[in-house]
């Protein structure tokens, strides 16, 4: 018949790949602010992962001699208290606080995603269970309830991995679960029943793959929160401790220094928050345009 | 309305069960030693036994339930371990602290953001709308704590205009008489002009760092609703019968599309009493939040256990409030009930 | 301001009122702006309304038909602008008029009624200050009377019991109760024009005949003009004096009613008139001439139908749901009232029984709500009956649950055609692996052992194709997703994997009701001539009785979970026994035939 005698499965993953490629630079090229998160997130997972040998200076390294140095030449981000170079604190930290916020979204991804899917397609007393799980969490203001858990198990920064991912768990659950249920009598889930796929594969094979986008918005989305909890959790001496370079809690050492001028050691681990959480939002925004160009905002 | 409060106090029951369920698993059944915790860091082995069985954890796991949850009921939340104070009259003396500064926050971000968010979605694509969206993505992005640190070198230490970041009050001045806890109506309760100028120049700027962190949640909803309802066919029906442009959008549009914001405004509050908690480190304010994070500092749990309690009962009544003017709004909602 | 009347609109209306017509449309182009640039929906259209005149625009989707009215009223979204041509609407040029005069035009002078009339009303007001909004607005009532003004416009759409109505939402309304306030709405100021866009698209059939009669009286009394937007021909010859047949964003023809069904012009009307189903025809006329005689070519043999064994007997079905807000047994015990179980559960289905023969179509007709689906997904094994008992070729099939019959033998022989085409496809597989997936799951070993590679497997590769040649689907379109393929293109896909593991029943849920008419004409000719090849038997479940009869031997009718009514086409259309039938088949529109 065509030109092309390969089989149906090689022909569609190519063609597949090829057109979702198409798609996503008519998507980028359409839309130059998500080319730009793209772009952020370059920056970020180079600063990541070559960031520690690029930096100018021993971030732990203090030097009282040069303690609380506006930003100069030698110092681009001046020095704090203790004399430590501020710019190299701020580009190795890029890695504990990206770590912490892809761990956490990482398990929350696959607990979440997992209970939801079952909650909706399964219904019964697998969505009942979920859901009071669900209702439970979110009866407590989540960053209280984050303070709360990391307060519980021990203040170590896997707890505050845990403790991200369990209040994130409501969210991803939630939206797996409406995404599985709509699908659950759809058209074409019930002609699979029809040609004997059993209810889990048709779980794998026919919801999955088409929940999986939005998930991934949803990743994209919940990353950046889930940078700022850590960041918070740190701010107020949970997790991460001293001397270790984070942003949270680089900038809870420049607060006591604000209300005397030396704006410079806040501000920059502070900048350096708020561009990581920008990226991911703004990804998740360009994201959420690929998959569901009807949501846009 | 009254089959309304009653079915929505129903639905709040089994959420106020398992926050009191897992206020209380959070101290006795995740790892780690309870009475370790209680004693603090420096205690001896045996200290460590004595506290054990002051508090009944030696006792099997759903007796001592039962003494916590009898404990609650009579108002007993433990006591500090480092000021030996009450946690329960703590709890309620900085409460009202707390709750003006929240509240404040969110009523200045509900003033701005609603009337924004409707204005970029009626002016669709014009200067206002990408305003709007510039600053809804940018706002989520902000840390509160920055926000607030940023403020205070911007309003105090450049420009002079607020007090130092020091509490609810100047030390000069004496807290007016409690009527609500609330300074702002306490000082007008007591026609004390001197006192309410002084609470409300030290209230501005952390209200306003609690503000610009709403805003962004609420003006982003506000504005999606508005322009997903002006989209609605009834709203072209509204349009086909000749009404005029501010009766469709005020009466036919803006009404139908404070649902899904007065929705999200459950989200908001869970975010808005988390951030409390750092804007209240940043500018020393004495509320329960400030009160918590210096007991994280001494591993002093009976406070931040009671906090979280406080915290999450706080919130499901929020949350009951909301479902009720949801229900006010919306014929439908009433009918389920 | 609602004091506000425009002195010119006042002024001119009466004045222009004894010359030219009412409507003036000239060369109308209208344009949307979208992200591939200019798009023209509608070209240079024309047409003139005169008063008292009833002109129906008639059209697939996309053809501009919608477009064209809103223009009139002057409410495109704000992507849509008139890019060339003029309308005169009662001495007014509208193309140019200010904003305020068009506000006071609409509502007063020309009013619309849409399609989906719940969707049509604010949903949490009160449909009498809904319609009180409207009649201040044009300054025909004060706030002193409105109430009084509202019940007497609810009385006009024979709205029973109106004081009680006034205070309703529109959640706690019908949909054709709905759609009389959403006409009471248009109506209240006693406008000259009225513009009716598929006003009764998603009602039953008896419900749009009593809309329609409601309609039609109402602005014949007054005078009214009226334009219908409609995709259905039968629809617009019932009611209309003048058609206006679109295609493309342009006008094919125009002429008056009669003319046009009896001599239609142009070839677009006359192929949409052939795909009309219509009384006395056969499936082979609902294709265009040239295509019915070329494709007249097998001489269908008639399919011996077998009064041995019924292949499928349905006896006594019963399925129950529990009632919504009905009081739980599970509280009873605490009050201690026992529950009645009548009500407690609905019966979707009532104890119905009948019997599909080996190569036989069977019908299965009725309204929304009358049970026909649940009994269909019953057959199909995938929900369980109540009670009740189903025979597939002698097997008792009803008592393997719903969720094991996925890997009986059996299901490979009982297939189903969906109703939405759309919805049916997995939007992630390709058309080539929708109709594989049937054949890796249940095709045997031959087909099967080549699963490994998917790659390899030549023989699932030209089963697939052979399938795509059955069901007329081009071979390059099996690589496409479902977002790249026609409404017909996916219908055919959904057919193909239906037949692939050549199954003795096939289940027909509406295969065509989310179709165009041409469209549709094309997918029941294919549907029986697979029927022939294939020797299999449908059930085929549907709300029009036209399109049953083209199709099926015999015809069940249903209404409320019970059969009323059971004979052969013939005899059920010709001759029905039965009240209900009788109204059904009355009140189905059709054109002249």
């Amino acid at each position: 018949m065509t030109a092309v005698p390969s089989a149906p499965a090689r022909r569609r993953s190519s063609g597949g790949l090829m057109a979702t490629l198409k798609h996503a630079h008519y998507v980028i090229s359409d839309n130059p602010v998500t080319g730009l998160a793209f772009f952020m997130l370059l920056v970020l997972v180079l600063a990541a992962l070559v960031g520690p040998f690029l930096v100018p200076y021993d971030p732990l390294a203090s030097n009282t001699m040069a303690a609380l140095q506006p930003p100069s030449a030698a110092h681009w981000f001046g020095t704090d208290q203790l004399g430590r170079d501020i710019l190299s604190r701020v580009v190795v930290a890029t890695r504990l606080d990206l770590a912490i916020a892809v761990f956490s979204v990482a398990l929350v991804f696959a607990a979440g995603g997992i209970a939801g899917i079952a909650a909706g397609f399964f219904g019964g007393w697998t969505d009942r269970i979920v859901g009071r799980i669900c209702d439970t969490i979110m009866a407590f203001p989540l960053f209280v309830l984050a303070m709360g858990i990391v307060a519980a198990l021990g203040n170590t920064v896997t707890n505050i991995v845990i403790a991200t991912a369990i209040i994130n768990f409501p969210l991803y659950a939630r939206v797996a679960r409406s995404e599985a249920a709509i699908r659950r009598q759809a058209g074409f889930v019930q002609a699979a029943r029809l040609t004997g796929n059993s209810e889990w594969r048709i779980v794998l094979t026919q919801i999955l793959p088409n929940i999986l986008p939005i998930m991934m918005v949803q990743m994209s989305l919940t990353m950046g929160y889930a940078i700022l909890n850590a960041a918070g959790l740190s701010f107020i001496g949970l997790g991460v401790r001293p001397p270790t370079s984070e942003w949270g809690i680089m900038v809870a050492e420049g607060a006591t220094f604000i209300v005397s001028g030396e704006w410079w050691i806040a501000l920059f681990p502070g900048l350096a928050l708020m561009f990581a959480v920008f990226c991911f939002n703004l990804l998740g925004d360009g994201l959420r345009d690929i998959v569901d160009p009807q949501r846009r905002t | 309305m009254l089959k309304l409060i009653a079915s929505r106090l129903a639905t709040a029951i089994p959420s106020l069960i398992g926050v009191v369920i897992v206020t209380f698993l959070l101290t006795r059944v995740l790892p780690g030693d309870t009475a370790a915790y209680f004693a603090g860091p420096a205690a001896t082995p045996q200290a460590i036994a004595e506290i054990r069985a002051k508090l009944g954890l030696d006792k099997p796991l759903p007796v001592q339930f039962v003494d916590y949850v009898s404990a609650l009921a009579k108002g007993d939340l433990g006591t500090s371990l480092s000021t030996g104070q009450s946690v329960a009259h703590e709890i309620t003396t900085r409460l009202p602290a707390s709750a003006e500064l929240t509240l404040s926050g969110l009523i200045l971000a509900l003033v701005i953001a609603v009337p924004f968010g409707i204005a970029a979605a009626v002016k669709q694509g014009s200067w206002i709308d990408h305003a709007c969206r510039i600053i809804t993505t940018a706002g989520v992005s902000l840390p509160v704590f920055f926000t607030g640190l940023l403020l205070v070198y911007l309003f105090y230490f450049r420009l002079g205009w607020a007090p130092a970041p020091l509490g609810r009050l100047d030390v000069f001045f004496s807290a007016p008489e409690t009527v609500t806890g609330f300074y702002l109506i306490d000082s007008l309760i007591a026609l004390d002009g001197e006192t309410f100028r002084a609470a409300l120049a030290q209230l501005v700027v952390p209200a306003l760092t609690l503000a610009i962190f709403a805003l962004a949640p609420i003006a982003r909803i506000t504005r999606a609703s508005m322009l997903q309802v002006l989209a609605s066919e009834f709203v072209r029906t509204a349009r086909a019968a000749g009404l005029t442009s501010r009766t469709v959008i005020i009466t036919y549009a803006f009404r139908n599309a404070m649902l899904p914001v007065v929705t999200t405004l459950g989200m908001v509050f869970s975010f808005l009493l988390g951030a409390n908690v750092l804007v209240e480190k940043v500018f020393a304010w004495p509320g329960i939040g400030s009160y918590a994070v210096e007991a994280l500092i001494t591993s002093d749990f009976a406070p931040v256990q009671g906090f979280v309690l406080a915290m999450a009962i706080l919130y499901v009544a929020l949350n009951l409030i909301i479902d009720l003017a949801y229900g006010i709004i919306d014929p439908r909602a009433r009918s389920e009930a | 301001m609602h004091g506000v009347v425009d002195p010119a609109t006042v002024a001119l209306a009466p004045a222009e009122e004894a010359r030219g017509p009412l409507l003036n449309v000239r060369d109308l182009t209208v344009e949307f702006a979208t992200r591939r640039g200019l798009v023209r929906a509608v070209e240079k259209v024309n047409l003139t309304l005169a008063k008292g005149e009833t002109l129906g625009i008639v059209g697939e989707s996309g053809s501009g038909k919608s477009v064209t009215s809103y223009t009139v009223m002057r409410i495109l979204d704000r992507a849509g602008h008139i890019a060339e041509g003029a309308i005169t609407f009662s001495g007014i040029d509208v193309a140019h008029a200010s904003e305020r005069e068009m506000r006071d035009l609409r509502g007063r002078e020309m009013s619309m009624i849409f399609q989906n009339p719940r969707a049509a009303l604010n949903p949490i007001r009160k449909v009498g200050h809904q319609i009180g909004d409207v009649l201040l607005q044009h300054v025909q009532a004060q706030p002193g009377n409105v109430k009084e003004k509202v019940i007497d416009v609810l009385n006009q759409v024979r709205i029973a019991r109106p004081e009680e109505r006034y205070h309703a939402y529109p959640f706690e309304l019908s949909g054709g109760m709905c759609q009389r306030i959403v006409i009471a709405l248009a109506l209240a100021c006693r406008p000259q024009l009225l513009i009716a866009d598929e006003p009764t698209t998603g009602l039953d059939v008896t419900t749009q005949k009593a809309v329609m009669e409601l309609v039609t009286e109402l602005t014949r009394a007054r005078g009214m003009s009226t334009i219908l937007i409609t995709h259905d021909l039968g629809l617009a010859a019932t009611y209309c004096d003048t058609v206006m047949v679109m295609e493309k964003g342009k006008v094919v023809e125009t002429a008056p009613a009669e003319q046009i069904f009896r001599n239609p012009q142009h070839a677009y009307t006359r192929k949409l008139m052939r795909a009309t189903p219509r009384p006395g025809i056969t499936l082979k006329d609902l294709l265009p001439e040239a295509e019915a005689e070329a494709g007249a070519a097998p001489p269908v043999a008639p399919m011996v139908v077998s009064d041995a064994v019924p292949l499928l007997k349905v006896e006594a079905l019963v399925k129950e749901y529990p009632r919504q807000g009905a009081p739980s047994a599970f509280l009873a015990k605490f009050t201690g009232k026992a529950v009645d179980p009548k009500d407690a559960t609905f019966r979707a289905v009532d104890g119905i029984s009948f019997e599909v023969k080996k190569g036989e179509s069977v019908g299965l007709v009725g309204e929304s709500g009358c049970g026909k689906s649940t009994t269909s997904t019953i057959v199909m094994r995938l929900i369980d009956s109540t009670s009740g008992r189903i025979t597939f070729d002698g097997q008792d099939i009803g008592a393997i649950p719903a969720r094991e019959f996925a890997h009986h033998p059996l299901r490979r022989r009982i297939q189903m055609v969906f109703q939405d085409p759309t919805e049916s496809l997995n939007p992630r597989y390709t058309a080539a692996r929708a109709i594989a997936d049937p054949l890796l799951r249940m095709g045997g070993k031959d087909i099967k052992g080549t699963f490994g590679g998917f790659g390899g497997g030549s023989a699932l590769e030209d089963k697939v194709e052979e399938l795509a040649r059955m069901v007329g689907l081009p071979a390059d379109l099996l690589d496409r997703f479902p977002h790249q393929l026609s409404g017909g293109q996916k219908a055919r896909v959904g057919i193909a994997r239906a037949i692939a593991l050549k199954p003795d029943l096939v289940i027909l849920d509406e295969p065509t009701a989310a179709l165009d008419v041409s469209v549709q004409a094309v997918v029941l000719n294919l549907l029986e001539e697979l029927k022939h090849t294939l020797g299999m038997s449908y059930l085929f479940v549907s709300h029009d009785l036209h399109v049953v009869r083209l199709l099926c031997d015999r015809v069940i009718v249903m209404r409320q979970g019970r059969v009323v009514e059971e004979g052969t086409s013939e005899q059920v259309l010709e001759a029905p026994k039965d009240a209900y039938t009788r109204e059904l088949i009355a009140a189905i529109p059709h054109p002249p035939v």
